[in-house]
């Protein structure tokens, strides 16, 4: 399956690569489309407890603001630093450079699937 | 975001399928699914500013105003003096209420002796023709809503006329001798087209005004011919005016807001003889303490965005004002913003603070507008 299909997804349009006890969080590029241009990334310190379904950070385009969903309960390990500093990653790249942050977890909830995230979408 | 299938009473505009084909994404404006961008906004802001964005403004309306009694009826109806524009020129008005608040703002072309063409915002078309019918009660005047049959395309950056020269189909108009807020009728494949110097960007730039039945030719035509220009959407366009310091009418500008208050108290003519809707009003004028229109300027890259409250420099929690449009200037490369603020606060200079999000940015009361363009 493609890198894209391997990934599980929220409704809050987020996706999760799961290795392990880490959760690596980003936005869709459907998100990252409905925004436009990405200028700031506003994300929390590593380390930070975060609880499934608070907002955790922030995305903000020329024209609006998305927030940022914890999908799972646990702590920040790593947040993108590059992404910070060229929040354009976020259009270029929402898969792969443009990763948010890394979040260790103890428990994993129920996901998307590709298929399932695919649905929501779907216009 | 809607799509047409979603709101099925949703209008479109004559170029819908063009822009459906460009790939933009769209957006409910006023009752009309609109383009708000094609690629980036950020890279539509900067062809404006650099070369040349090409805008679908066909949710705009347009209403002609006809008869012996119209220029009487015009000075009756708006702020300003239309009896005394002449011909082929153009002028921003508004239109008040009796209160002496704003309707819309709007621009008119005088196109003759009894022959104007005013220009409306979408959002305020029925209000606006309402006020017009109801005013012209006494008047030897005729208004008539056209809007439908009109589109409305506008060119705007540095080599907007070097685009438009490059359309061979485009005749009848000496481009270099059309001043700033002039118009002439040219035509374009024998359809005549209104060609005004007039825009909402703060570049150099073209508003045509031709039938919706050709309007698909003349968008062809202008990409197809026009180097460097590129489709523009309403997400470019609303960071170009407001860098431009332009206000937008449900940001700047309400029936809440008299002239004054916005810094368009120059537009409501005092001295026209006569008496006009909302004249009383505005000889009174707002109250001494209420709100002005300021830019502010902040560093970073958070914008203030409308409704965002804004405070004393120190944070005190009594808001001195409120932000009416904000965003990062994508020229300029900080945030600017216009907010209404308390008259004893809105002398530039003035170190203020915008509430965004519940994190307080310092900010600073600047002239509009935050942007020039070059002469």
């Amino acid at each position: 399956m493609t890198e894209q299909e391997s990934l599980q997804y929220t409704a809050e349009h987020e996706w999760v690569r799961v290795d392990g006890d880490t959760a690596t969080i980003g936005i869709t590029a459907y998100a990252a489309n409905k925004l436009g241009d990405v200028v700031f990334v506003d994300l929390p310190q590593a380390g930070a407890d975060v609880t499934a379904g608070t907002v955790i950070g922030e995305i903000e385009s020329t024209k609006s603001v998305g927030e940022i969903f914890a999908p799972v309960d646990g702590s920040v390990v790593e947040v993108n630093d590059a992404v910070v500093a060229s929040p354009e990653l976020v259009n270029s790249d929402p898969f792969g450079a443009g990763w948010l942050v890394r979040v260790s977890f103890t428990a994993l909830p129920t996901l998307l699937s590709h298929a399932e995230y695919a649905a929501l979408t779907a216009e | 975001m809607t799509s047409a299938a979603d709101v099925p009473t949703s209008r479109l505009s004559p170029l819908h399928e063009r822009h459906q084909a460009a790939g933009a994404l769209f957006t409910d404006f006023a009752g009309w699914t609109m383009p708000v961008r094609y690629s980036s906004d950020l890279a539509e802001h900067h062809a404006v500013r650099t070369a040349a964005g090409l805008f679908d403004l066909s949710h705009m309306a347009e209403i002609r105003v006809t008869g012996p009694d119209a220029p009487a009826f015009l000075d009756y109806a708006l702020a300003g003096r239309l009896s005394a524009v002449a011909h082929g020129q153009a002028k921003y008005s508004l239109l008040l209420t009796e209160a002496g608040g704003i309707i819309d703002d709007v621009v008119v072309y005088r196109l003759g002796d009894e022959d104007y063409l005013v220009v409306a915002n979408a959002a305020n078309r029925t209000e606006a023709v309402r006020a017009f019918e109801e005013r012209s009660a006494r008047f030897d005047a005729t208004v008539t809503d056209i809007s439908d049959a009109v589109a409305l395309l506008a060119v705007q950056g540095p080599a907007s006329r070097a685009v438009l020269e490059a359309v061979p189909d485009l005749t009848g108009v000496d481009l270099g001798s059309l001043g700033y807020y002039r118009s002439v009728v040219a035509r374009f494949n024998g359809h005549p087209v209104l060609i005004a110097r007039t825009g909402y960007t703060g570049e150099d730039g073209f508003e045509l005004y031709i039938a919706a039945d050709a309007a698909g030719g003349l968008w062809d035509n202008l990409l197809a011919e026009g180097v460097g220009l590129v489709p523009a959407g309403l997400a470019s366009r609303d960071t170009l005016r407001l860098e431009a310091g332009m206000p937008l009418y449900g940001h700047e500008l309400s029936t809440s807001t008299f002239p004054a208050q916005a810094g368009l108290g120059r537009v409501v003519d005092l001295a026209k003889p006569g008496d006009f809707v909302g004249r009383a009003a505005s000889e009174a004028g707002p109250a001494a303490d209420a709100p002005v229109l300021v830019g502010l300027v902040s560093e970073g890259r958070r914008a203030g965005r409308a409704g965002y409250p804004v405070r004393a420099a120190d944070g005190d929690a009594q808001a001195v004002g409120v932000v009416t449009s904000g965003a990062l200037s994508p020229t300029l490369g900080h945030p600017v913003m216009m907010a209404y603020v308390a008259p004893e606060v809105a002398e530039p200079g003035t170190r203020l603070s915008v509430d965004v999000r519940g994190t307080l940015v310092p900010a600073e009361v600047a002239p509009l507008p935050f942007y020039r363009r070059q002469k």
